[in-house]
């Protein structure tokens, strides 16, 4: 099944992450993603959605080349992908801003430069004042967009996002999808973002995957032709995370034995 | 990704966004500890107290079961005659040297034992057979009373210093190698995924990620090498008397001439001195990494 944008452009659309008929399998355990056609074009906000067991984290890490498929291929002719996960990750024994250039150092960037850089970064999450902070100094929220500075220090045009709120409180889960529709149009970056909550899905993609269960397969997907601004709270989200949450369920009661 | 965003004036912030912002911010504040802590001096007070107190009141339970009279001296000595032994060392000039050469010994043994250890400990976290083959090894000696090297070192080593070295070395070994192998196993694997996402391969994810990911297990496993290198060298010290001045000798010197004031004295000298070294060398060194790391929670 090929899931096409069916978005109409204007503008010539790049491909910045191609994803052609991918399996996976670990060892001889059951296929955990079946058969995965999947594109996100340079500067497109894709949101995955699926129940457990649909292979999301997997599909991510294979996007990201941190594993191998069993069968078919993925290109991401925008170069190396960056990725986030539910939690920050920062490493504990170094400061925010040391998070952040140890990223900058691992990509090649001199020394005399990332200071700077690391400055401009953390101004981009709204955290200047914390390059010295330590980790476990930091909010949940914050360390997230520590986390977020690190990523979008590695200079990568496609971002992928393992669920990266799902352990946040409501309110720093709000404030954080702003941010992330900020920076994404902001920085033209092409975001990828796996997650099982319906109306993040909706608040934030131009358009929502949905995947099967064990194994995953794409199923359907949507386009979210919402114009302007938009927020979890805004009805035209409402009104399509119903429609989506329908099929969600009927996916899901598949499985009831 | 534009190259003139260098802080929120050059943002070009809407106003919606400024709002998102200053409510931000606001969660942020909200987040910040707000316990005060106490002064330097007042914590290192409050942990010092306790223990002299206990030392005080353990002093005065001798003093008055000496007190009681139920017994002979030879049998239970004042406490003052305890002190009298030490400051005997004192005028013999023997209580520096003492200590010391066997602070010499054991740090000596303490060092090879970490040079040899510590890669062994690597070998096995990282090396699936050698796991499998001297893990429970290594294991088991970490059981094994260090004494028990004793005979076998002297066959080999003879009455030379050599064979206090050997049953130190013995000692701490096992200790630091899975103390290695503890911290390589803790390190959690979305440490070492965060690595390969930011491209760190093989030496880079050792220098940048492994090595200080592993160095809280290190330390531990380090600290207790020295304990089991202090009670090692102990026990070899009494068996190997007459080479040089160290506690152990006069411990046995204490037996020999059945003076059970002297021993106790040593004794007290011996928990002093791997006090001292907790203290001075492993306990702040721990601190340090645990507080940068969130691990123990500051101003306690």
């Amino acid at each position: 099944m090929t899931v096409t944008t069916g978005r109409p452009k204007a503008v010539e659309t790049v491909t910045a992450v191609q994803v052609n008929g991918v399996s996976k399998r670990y060892g001889r355990g059951p296929l955990v993603l079946d058969g995965i056609d999947l594109e996100a074009s340079q500067g497109e906000f894709v949101s995955i959605l699926g129940a457990s067991g649909c292979g999301k984290s997997t599909l991510l890490s294979l996007v990201a080349g941190l594993e191998k498929t069993t069968a078919g291929t993925i290109t991401t002719p925008a170069g190396r992908p960056s990725l986030m996960f539910q939690e920050a990750a920062l490493y504990p024994w170094l400061t925010a801003g040391q998070n952040i250039g140890l990223a900058l150092k691992l990509r090649g960037v001199p020394r005399q430069e990332r200071a700077g850089e690391i400055e401009r970064l953390l101004a981009l999450v709204r955290l200047s004042g914390s390059a010295d902070a330590r980790p476990h100094e930091l909010s949940g929220g914050m360390r997230q967009r520590v986390a977020m500075a690190r990523a979008l220090a590695q200079d990568a045009r496609v971002l992928l996002m393992d669920e990266p709120f799902a352990a946040l409180d409501a309110i720093t889960r709000d404030a954080l999808h702003d941010e992330l529709v900020r920076l994404w149009s902001e920085t033209g970056l092409t975001v990828v973002f796996v997650t099982h909550n319906v109306r993040e899905a909706v608040r934030l993609g131009q358009r929502v995957v949905l995947l099967s269960s064990r194994p995953g397969r794409v199923l359907r997907s949507w386009d979210v032709a919402i114009d302007g601004p938009r927020r979890i709270e805004s009805a035209a989200v409402a009104n399509l995370s119903v429609e989506i949450t329908d099929a969600l369920r009927a996916e899901i009661a598949r499985h009831a034995r | 990704m534009p190259a003139d965003l260098t802080g929120d004036q050059a943002l070009d912030l809407t106003e919606a966004e400024d709002a998102e912002g200053r409510a931000l911010a606001g969660l942020d504040a909200l987040e910040e500890s707000t316990v005060p802590t106490r002064p330097r001096w007042r914590r290192m007070l409050a942990a010092a107290y306790p223990p002299v107190l206990a030392v005080v009141i353990i002093i005065a339970i001798w003093q008055f079961l000496y007190d009681l009279d139920f017994t002979t001296d030879d049998v239970l000595p004042r406490p003052l005659d305890a002190w009298d032994a030490v400051s005997g060392f004192w005028h013999a000039g023997t209580f520096w040297p003492s200590i010391f050469g066997s602070l010499g010994y054991g740090a000596l043994g303490f060092a090879i034992a970490a040079g040899f250890g510590t890669p062994l400990g690597l070998l096995i976290a990282r090396v699936r057979p050698v796991r499998a083959g001297l893990g429970p090894i290594v294991t088991g000696l970490q059981n094994l009373p260090s004494v028990a090297w004793v005979p076998v070192a002297i066959i080999w080593f003879h009455l030379s210093p050599g064979t206090k070295l050997f049953v130190v070395v013995m000692g701490a070994f096992p200790s630091i190698a899975n103390g290695v192998v503890a911290g390589v196993d803790q390190v959690p694997p979305i440490f070492l995924r965060v690595g390969q996402v930011l491209g760190a391969r093989r030496l880079n994810l050792a220098r940048h990620v492994i090595v200080p990911a592993v160095l809280p297990g290190y330390i531990g496993g380090l600290r207790q090498g020295w304990s089991f290198a202090w009670r090692s060298l102990m026990a070899a010290e009494i068996i190997t008397v007459g080479l040089g001045h160290g506690l152990g000798q006069l411990l046995q010197e204490a037996q020999d001439q059945t003076d059970l004031a002297q021993g106790l004295a040593v004794i007290v000298l011996i928990l002093a001195v791997g006090v001292a070294v907790e203290v001075v060398l492993f306990r702040p060194v721990e601190r340090l990494v645990l507080r940068r790391r969130g691990l123990v929670v500051a101003g306690r």
